[in-house]
């Protein structure tokens, strides 16, 4: 039997979301720029506004006591980012150009690159390498560090890092964005209020940026209340990082195709692994799958640790201590997913949450930035000539004419042809980069990762055991990703709780932190429909439940991941 | 010079603590090798043949300070520092405890004196003691040295094991002048049981018990077996989090660490959220029928079968042993 | 009535701790938060002040540290602290207990406090008796491990846990009151006090601000000194069984459990 996640829709109204203002207007917290979101986008337009505002001094009075405040739902700026990276050094030497490169929090320049097709048990070097895999010239980056650095830098300038914070509601008023609202905090499993009960706050800001990542919990509801959904669905894929201090240093940017996944068309397993040196004694190495396939029984996490146990990479590995965890979703769905508007009266969107990721490059850090950096000058141009404009149009132009949308319109198709398979959706990718998005041209329509049938398949047989030095298991892998959660807090996953065995069995293999089970005495009993049971304090907050049928709500400020070099 | 100072803890009916005799013995053995003399002190109107008895677990001489209130730590600071100065003692070493702890921090004020507490061995390099103690989670250990004297050594519950070796202490009284603040803290009511809810933390046997129980009604054998053991349960998180067990018996990451004796692990998985509560256990006995477990990994014995198989026959067999 | 409650800034509990082999330290350069049990003393002075039993004027955070450590001095502000001093110098890297207790002591002092709460252990140190060092200096009543705080008539009845059972015990003021984690729930702040807190006043006080002698602290004036560090010792790979006959297994279970004197 084939089920598809999205016939079971989560019990999850996005209209929720957006309320108007309820706090009377004296307990209200006033703010100039309201940013949500403490990563690369939401920090770079915080450091980006406060250098513009050190020309404007009217203006800065303006905004008040707290001209520019981020809201962070991590423990810190940097606990819930993850991504490889390479990141391309344009937005960080336009944000800080005065500063010398061997400041950066960057691990190193890269100086040499490779492309390896992986069978089960041979490394095949691509030669020429596949042009979107090269890399001279961008550096080695971990996003969980370079959130602190831009969170140290914002709040030496002057910016309010509110971590620990969930911003869960967008205040809309008239159709026009008020701000957010925080999350309480103190709830207990069914939602009562603990003795310690802290409800959230009304934060009204003349702007609000949404710069909120790969899953964007006020974005999203923001599309369907504005309506601003492009011209195809968002689309994810899901990543698995581990960092490892390893004896041997590598001395390149590795990048994989091939095994472990499956080349032909019905399992729809796109993705690849890429291996990245982190200085001399550390390297980082991760699994990115497309979250459109469709064997339930396919596993990001486990694909991974059955990765490592490749002689080639085992190699590179040899007498190594894995030191970190962790797991995010990327979007995937690049230009055609990207929202119709960037900007809303009283908002601007900037960053993944916008869909501005180049996978077949795997750029998304300096698009982020420019974004958030466009997006600052937007609001300090506008409001300048008016301090009550709430129209910050002018920010999807910037936009429309930057290298954002130009990269992405390129690649605009190159990620469909692989439902087509590994080698023809190779060849259509070739010819793509080749013809720099020419060929075939046109939009090859996407559908959304949920409708995707699945099927039990057998992708779940191949997996290793954890042996615990090398493959480990995804309870001891949540555990060094610093998630603490405590037990009695509510649930904020959504999902219908009795399903098609097929769709259960999907999100027991897709979630990298073991959230969803399916109750032991239903595991084998041959019934077509199971129990999802849910333990929430699990979660790494990656998002990949969003992409397949379910949805991500924000769990209380402070809960989740500590990434610290991820 | 030389010599090591114990601080002998005991109820109000006049018996010693065991961590306090386990003391004793250890600065016995370590008298011997360093020099000078293991000695008591013991505060309260304690009768003369106890005090005497002391020297059963290897003190040559006990200082007894009859007028000083037992229970709480700085009238206690005052005595143990007054013989200490008196005597030109080396070390003060106590057994594991609070009143320990209080006792030996004030000492470390009075007398500028270096503390190491946790203490799980004693050594000597060079004539002189050596504390060690594990730090950061268990995760290493840490060799201590002192400069100066006296050293202070706060024992872990249960570190040093009482010896009866036979002998009988000479006993002298002390008259202690108490500082000022030793008496602005009034015991009001001492030791006070508060039935019901055993604190697991302070069990010396905890049976565990997870998901391989079933349901609810699994914690009845979990319960029947601690209670043949003179021990109280434990839940995972797992179960906590079903319903099955209240929240106070949780151990784990997000719950109480604990490190008894025997910990009776009753289908345990052994997830590493678990196992940072309980992995400093004595004796580890894990039941699983997952012979995958984790938790085989680190238990002292594993047993790879049925829990409500075994555990019920286990009970009856343990009941029968005490018995018979 | 003064408050003042002692915080440390340590590293954050989801963080793999290491000792830097270098200096025998520990490696504090990983993620730092608030020590958990100071949210418990810090919710403890809330509570009190709150309370109206006795009229408090101010509640103090205090803490020795380096640089960073004023983010734990913000977040207990945060958490309703209407200031706090930093006692922070060069002087004091690598003070061990006495050390320690000796320049917290100097610092109260400064502050001439009525009342001193703090957690009762930190996560780095696992030393749970600062307080009790710090009292004597201070020449104040003591007590650790307290799980109940009632103020009557300008004293302070405590209950806690000790050998033999729960202690209640009266103190008068000043003392010093080392809480455990199960005296409260600790409050969350609200977001206009997470904003407001690097407004509230802030001291910087080096040694010689409040009389330390430098001789008394560091790692030169420390009376301890971590000679080595070595990995536990290596638990002995346990014995299996696989249970066929169930009695066969009991018996020997039973008899593992005697061997080990645990029955």
């Amino acid at each position: 039997m084939a089920v598809a996640p999205s016939e079971f829709p989560p019990p999850f109204d996005p209209a929720d979301v957006i309320v108007a203002p309820t706090d009377p207007a004296d307990e209200r917290i006033e703010v100039g720029v309201a940013i949500v979101g403490g990563g690369p986008a939401g920090l770079a337009c915080a450091n980006k506004l406060m250098q513009l505002l050190e020309d404007e001094p009217e203006l800065t009075e303006k905004l008040g006591e707290v001209p520019v405040a981020v809201i962070e739902k991590g423990k810190v700026a940097g606990a819930h980012l993850l991504s490889g990276a390479n990141m391309k050094p344009s937005a960080m030497e336009e944000l800080f150009p005065d500063l010398d490169k061997s400041e950066w929090p960057v691990f190193q320049e890269v100086t040499k690159d490779a492309v390896y097709l992986l069978t089960s048990k041979a490394a095949l070097p691509l030669k020429p390498m596949p042009p979107n895999f090269r890399n001279h010239g961008n550096y080695v980056t971990s996003v969980s560090k370079l959130g602190r650095f831009l969170a140290d830098k914002a709040e030496e300038a002057g910016v309010y890092i509110l971590a620990e914070t969930a911003a869960t509601n967008l205040l809309v008023e008239d159709r026009v964005v008020k701000g957010v609202r925080s999350g309480d905090r103190g709830r207990g499993k069914d939602g009562e209020e603990l003795a310690n009960f802290e409800p959230g706050s009304d934060v009204v800001a003349k702007a609000t940026v949404l710069a909120e990542g790969t899953v964007g919990h006020l974005t999203y509801a923001a599309y369907d209340y504005f309506d601003l959904h492009g011209a195809d669905p968002m689309r994810w894929e899901l990543g698995v990082k581990e960092v490892w201090e390893v004896p041997k240093p590598l001395d390149r940017v590795i990048h994989t195709m091939g095994w472990p996944m499956r080349k032909g068309p019905k399992y729809n397993e796109f993705g690849g692994s890429f291996i990245y040196p982190m200085g001399e004694d550390k390297l980082c190495i991760g699994l990115v799958a497309g979250l459109d396939y469709t064997d339930a029984t396919f596993s990001v996490h486990d694909a991974l640790q059955l990765l490592k146990t490749h002689p080639f990479i085992k190699d590179l590995l040899e007498g190594g201590k894995r030191v970190a965890w962790g797991a995010k979703t990327i979007p995937s769905g690049g230009y055609f997913s990207m929202p119709k508007r960037l900007a809303v009266p009283g908002m601007l969107i900037a960053g993944d949450a916008a869909s501005m990721v180049n996978v077949p490059t795997l750029k998304g850090v300096h698009y982020a930035m420019h974004a958030g950096m466009y997006a600052a000058e937007t609001i300090v141009e506008t409001l300048k000539k008016d301090a009550e404009s709430v129209n910050f149009e002018a920010y999807d132009e910037k936009v429309h004419n930057s290298p954002i949308e130009k990269d992405l319109y390129e690649s605009r198709n190159m990620r469909q042809p692989f439902s087509k398979g590994f080698f023809l959706g190779g060849a259509f990718a070739s010819a793509m980069t080749i013809t720099k998005g020419n060929f075939p041209g046109g939009h090859w329509k996407q559908e959304d990762d949920a409708e995707n049938e699945m099927e039990l398949g057998s992708a779940g047989e191949t997996y290793p055991q954890a042996d615990n030095e090398l493959t480990f298991n995804k309870l001891d892998s949540v555990f060094l990703s610093g998630n603490a959660t405590r037990d009695d807090a509510p649930n904020h996953v959504r999902i219908q709780t009795r399903v098609p065995r097929e769709v259960a069995q999907t999100w027991v293999s897709m979630c990298p932190a073991q959230v969803y089970e399916i109750p032991d005495d239903q595991l084998e009993n041959g019934a077509s429909e199971v129990d999802v049971h849910v333990t929430a304090s699990n979660c790494v907050q990656c998002g990949a439940i969003t992409a397949k049928g379910g949805r991500l709500t924000l769990p209380e400020g402070g809960d989740g991941p500590l990434y610290q070099e991820t | 010079m030389a010599g090591i100072l114990v601080y002998a803890l005991h109820d109000d009916e006049g018996n010693f603590n065991k961590n306090s005799l386990g003391a004793i013995s250890e600065a016995a053995k370590l008298a011997g090798e360093i020099g000078g003399e293991a000695a008591a002190l013991v505060v309260g109107d304690v009768a003369d043949d106890a005090c005497a008895a002391l020297g059963n677990y290897g003190a040559a001489k006990v200082y007894r300070a009859k007028s000083v209130p037992e229970g709480l730590a700085q009238p206690i600071v005052d005595a143990m520092a007054k013989v200490i100065q008196d005597n030109g003692i080396s070390y003060a070493l106590f057994g594991g405890g609070l009143l320990g702890f209080e006792i030996g921090a004030g000492l470390t004020a009075r007398l500028g004196a270096g503390v190491t507490m946790e203490v799980t061995e004693v050594k000597v390099q060079d004539g002189k003691l050596v504390a060690e103690r594990p730090i950061l989670q268990d995760s290493q250990i840490a060799d201590v040295g002192y400069v100066g004297e006296p050293g202070i050594i706060i024992g872990r519950l249960n570190a040093f094991d009482a010896n009866e070796t036979g002998g009988s202490a000479a006993v002298e009284d002390v008259e202690v002048e108490l500082s000022p603040w030793s008496t602005k803290a009034t015991m009001v009511q001492r030791g006070e049981q508060r039935g019901a809810d055993v604190n697991i933390e302070d069990a010396d046997i905890l049976v565990g018990g997870g998901r391989g129980l079933g349901a609810a009604e699994g914690f009845k054998l979990a319960e029947e077996l601690a209670e043949s053991m003179g021990g109280a349960v434990a839940a995972t998180r797992a179960v906590v989090d079903a319903g099955w067990y209240p929240y106070a018996a949780q151990i784990g990451q997000t719950g109480k660490t604990v490190a008894p004796k025997l910990y009776l692990a009753a289908g345990i998985s052994g997830a590493i959220q678990h196992k940072v509560g309980m992995q400093n256990s004595e004796n580890i006995l894990a039941i699983n029928k997952d012979p995958n477990a984790p938790i085989f990994e680190f238990s002292d014995l594993g047993v790879v079968g049925d829990l409500h198989k075994i555990v019920p026959k286990l009970t009856e067999a343990i009941k029968a042993k005490k018995g018979g | 009535m003064k408050i003042c409650v002692l915080v440390k800034e340590v590293p954050d509990a989801a963080v793999q701790k290491r000792i830097d082999p270098g200096t025998m330290r520990l490696d504090r350069s990983g993620e730092k938060n608030l020590n958990p049990f100071d949210t418990h003393a810090l919710e403890a002075a809330m509570q009190i002040k709150e309370g109206g039993a006795i009229p408090v004027e101010e509640v103090v955070a205090v803490t020795m540290g380096p640089d960073s450590a004023v983010r734990a001095l913000h977040k207990a502000v945060a958490l309703g602290a209407d200031r706090s001093v930093h006692l922070s110098d060069e002087a004091l890297a690598g003070s061990d207990v006495c050390a320690t207790g000796y320049a917290l002591a100097k610092v109260l002092e400064s502050e001439s406090p009525d009342l001193v709460l703090l957690g009762q252990q930190s996560d780095d140190g696992e030393c749970y008796t600062i307080g009790a060092v710090v009292a004597d200096h201070l020449q104040m009543p003591s007590l650790t491990q307290v799980i109940k705080i009632d103020v009557t008539d300008g004293k302070l009845r405590c209950e806690r846990q000790a050998e033999y059972g729960y202690d209640t015990v009266e103190v008068a003021l000043p003392a010093v009151i080392s809480v455990g984690d199960a005296i409260n729930e600790p409050r969350y702040p609200s977001l206009k006090a997470i904003m407001g807190a690097k407004k509230k006043p802030l001291d910087a006080k080096a040694t010689g601000d409040v009389g330390i002698d430098a001789g008394q602290v560091g790692a030169e004036g420390s009376k301890t000194a971590v000679l080595a560090l070595n990995p536990p010792p290596q638990k002995e790979a346990g014995e299996i069984i696989e249970d066929e006959d169930t009695n066969e297994t009991v018996e020997k279970i039973v008899a593992w459990l005697d061997e080990r004197k645990l029955i």
